[in-house]
């Protein structure tokens, strides 16, 4: 079909796309040309710049694992079923998005320490943890984040950096689960379950597979968050070089520094490799939603 | 008897969507639910299919082949149900489609793959879409797709087949395709099928028996040919076809209608068929109504006229061809219209 409007809507997304997203990147680039090939790759071949690429995008590749499997358990209970305080719990689940991020840094990095709440438990539980493996020698809980003196760590380790990926991340998947599972038919369970299929033969066969490619999108959009958050990390981490050191954090020392040639070099490695992740897992989606037109 | 029903009510709130309704469905037979939409055919429909439960009552029953199945889950009741909109898994293609059923079986149950392969392709054939086993349900048609959602049904040997408004969806022509065809399927297979519709054409055609709900109960059970012709209401009266609603007084032994100049006998209210009344230039023995020809249409199978009677309210006629050719009447014409058979029914009943 020929809509009108054709090319006065593509000239004004591509001129916005580039005032917006395409020039301000293109600095990235001229910056970063401004370095000779050899101390680019000695900028960003630094152990402690590619520690930070590791640790970024493992602990946000993880945060979005658990915030797609968390999250999808919220945003079916939330939508499935009704009981008292659910309208509540469907506006907390938007708080991490509301609140300035240094602030949710700030609080839990408060609870996570040792003397807070949930640092406080990990801590007896850690140590508890270690006597018993030590007692029956499971070698095997000779883990980084636990000892016999701090228990389980998770502040200003790399498991606070993670926690405050969870916490940034789980609106993405929850919002966009919950329309797709509102929009199930109800009747295509129920023909389900008349030819014979039982409930989790039901879930598993039929209503998952058709919220795959929301699922996919909401983890997209957790990762491309966690990559590129800043404040709510820097509190909890502790910014330890190459233990707890995230790489929004390198560039924010490096321009300090006024060393903007490095710190857009820096950028722009990470930048590549969220684009080139982000294309991976969108094929990935297409190739899921490929049956309907 | 397949399936009996025994005292059934459902209620939503402070909605009875089904007023203590028992309903016996003989073996083999293609039975059609027909009624007005909000009725309550489709949640009777669903309560035999499982889908619904209806209000705990110790009289309340429902038994397949004599084996109670009330508290038997929609799964355990080997039903096979048709939705409206198909509710087909938009995820696999036709042939997993068809084959769910059977793969979703455990144990010794579970046929062999080729032999859900083989059964599968059997249904395809049968449902004329060969060649089509690898397209997704988006790919196909709305015909091709309620094909597909009954080959799916199908597929699991079910007891009784259930169909909720099949054709509903679907257009004119697909619609009355489909309804033949259904119909030479279940000559085949015989296989014990309830439908609900709310188009009395779809149901006189298509079916055994025909149930009219209204309101929550059953208003009549029997063959397409005693609910129309010997409607028991003026509900099944009006719902199986166009009719006409007349005044006018029982006199002595014969219906005078209602006119400024018969005063004499009881107001009753007849009912008659576009079909079942003539039309004539004259009123030989007085028994007839004037009326003035408002539109005539001619572009049928039969000639469909309008009338207005002396307090402008429309008449529809419907009268052969070779009956017309008679008298040509016009738009404009005066006419004296007679019932041939009117019908009156005692209870109260407004249109």
């Amino acid at each position: 079909m020929v809509l009108p409007g054709f090319r006065i809507t593509l000239g004004f997304t591509l001129t916005y796309t580039a005032l917006i997203v395409l020039i301000p990147l293109s600095l990235l680039v001229w910056h970063a040309s401004h370095l000779t090939a050899a101390d680019f790759f000695k900028t960003v071949g630094n152990p402690q710049v590619v520690a930070s690429y590791k640790l970024t995008f493992t602990a946000s590749f993880l945060a979005a694992l658990t915030n797609a499997v968390f999250g999808f358990i919220a945003a079916w209970a939330l939508v499935r079923y009704r009981f008292p305080g659910r309208k509540i719990l469907d506006s907390i689940i938007d708080i991490p998005f509301a609140i300035p991020t240094a602030v949710s840094g700030i609080a839990l990095t408060t609870i996570c320490a040792d003397s807070g709440w949930v640092g406080g438990l990990a801590k007896a539980y850690g140590i508890k943890l270690v006597e018993f493996a030590e007692r029956y020698r499971l070698d095997f809980f000779d883990v980084p984040l636990l000892d016999k003196v701090d228990g389980l760590r998770i502040a200003y380790t790399p498991l606070g950096v993670y926690t405050a990926l969870v916490f940034i991340g789980l609106p993405f998947v929850v919002r966009t689960l919950q329309p797709a599972i509102t929009d199930f038919d109800k009747e295509i369970e129920e023909a389900a379950h008349s030819l014979g299929a039982n409930r989790f033969q039901t879930f598993w066969r039929i209503i998952f597979p058709s919220l795959v490619p929301a699922l996919v999108t909401g983890f997209v959009l957790a990762f491309a968050r966690a990559l590129g958050e800043y404040g709510s990390v820097i509190f909890i981490a502790g910014n330890i070089p190459f233990e707890t050191e995230i790489t929004s954090q390198l560039i924010y020392t490096q321009l300090e520094e006024l060393n903007y040639p490095k710190a857009t070099a820096i950028a722009l490695v990470m930048l590549v490799a969220s684009f080139t992740c982000m294309f991976a897992i969108n094929m990935i989606q297409w190739y899921s939603a490929r049956y309907s037109k | 008897m397949s399936i009996e029903v025994k005292n059934i009510t459902k209620t939503y709130g402070k909605f009875t969507a089904l007023k203590n309704v028992s309903l016996e469905i003989p073996d083999g037979k293609l039975v059609a639910l027909l009624g007005p939409s909000g009725g309550g055919k489709t949640t009777l429909l669903r309560i035999i299919a499982g889908l619904e439960v209806p209000d705990k009552k110790p009289e309340t029953d429902i038994c397949f082949r004599g084996k109670s199945v009330l508290n038997a889950h929609v799964a355990e009741r080997q039903i096979g149900f048709v939705f409206q909109h198909y509710a087909l898994f938009r995820n696999m293609n036709v042939f997993n489609n068809i084959a769910f059923g059977l793969k979703v079986r455990r144990g010794k149950e579970r046929p062999t793959s080729s032999g859900i392969k083989q059964r599968v392709m059997e249904l395809i054939g049968l449902i004329q879409l060969d060649g089509m086993e690898n397209r997704y349900p988006d790919q196909l048609s709305g015909g091709q797709r309620q094909r597909v959602a009954l080959a799916r049904a199908l597929a699991i040997e079910p007891q009784f087949l259930l169909l909720d408004e099949p054709f509903g969806a679907l257009d004119a022509r697909v619609r009355q395709n489909l309804r033949r065809w259904l119909r030479k399927l279940h000559d085949e297979i015989k296989l014990t099928s309830i439908f609900v519709t709310h188009d009395q054409e779809e149901a006189l055609e298509l079916a055994d028996r025909v149930v009219v709900i209204n309101a929550g109960r059953i208003e009549q059970d029997g063959t397409p040919n005693e609910v129309f012709h010997h409607p028991k209401n003026a509900f099944v009266m009006d719902f199986l076809g166009n009719v006409n609603l007349f005044h006018g007084r029982a006199d002595a032994d014969r219906f005078v209608y209602e006119h400024p100049d018969t005063k004499n006998g009881t107001l009753e209210r007849f009912f008659a068929r576009p079909h079942e009344i003539d039309l004539r230039p004259d009123n030989p023995d007085g028994t007839c109504f004037p009326a003035t020809v408002k539109r005539v249409q001619l572009a049928a199978s039969v000639v469909k006229i309008e009338l207005l009677d002396h307090n402008s309210k429309e008449i529809y006629v419907e009268i052969p061809h070779e009956e017309y050719g008679k008298f040509q009447f016009k738009v404009g014409d005066s006419v004296f219209a007679v019932p041939k058979k009117p019908i009156v029914f005692k209870e109260d009943y407004s249109i």
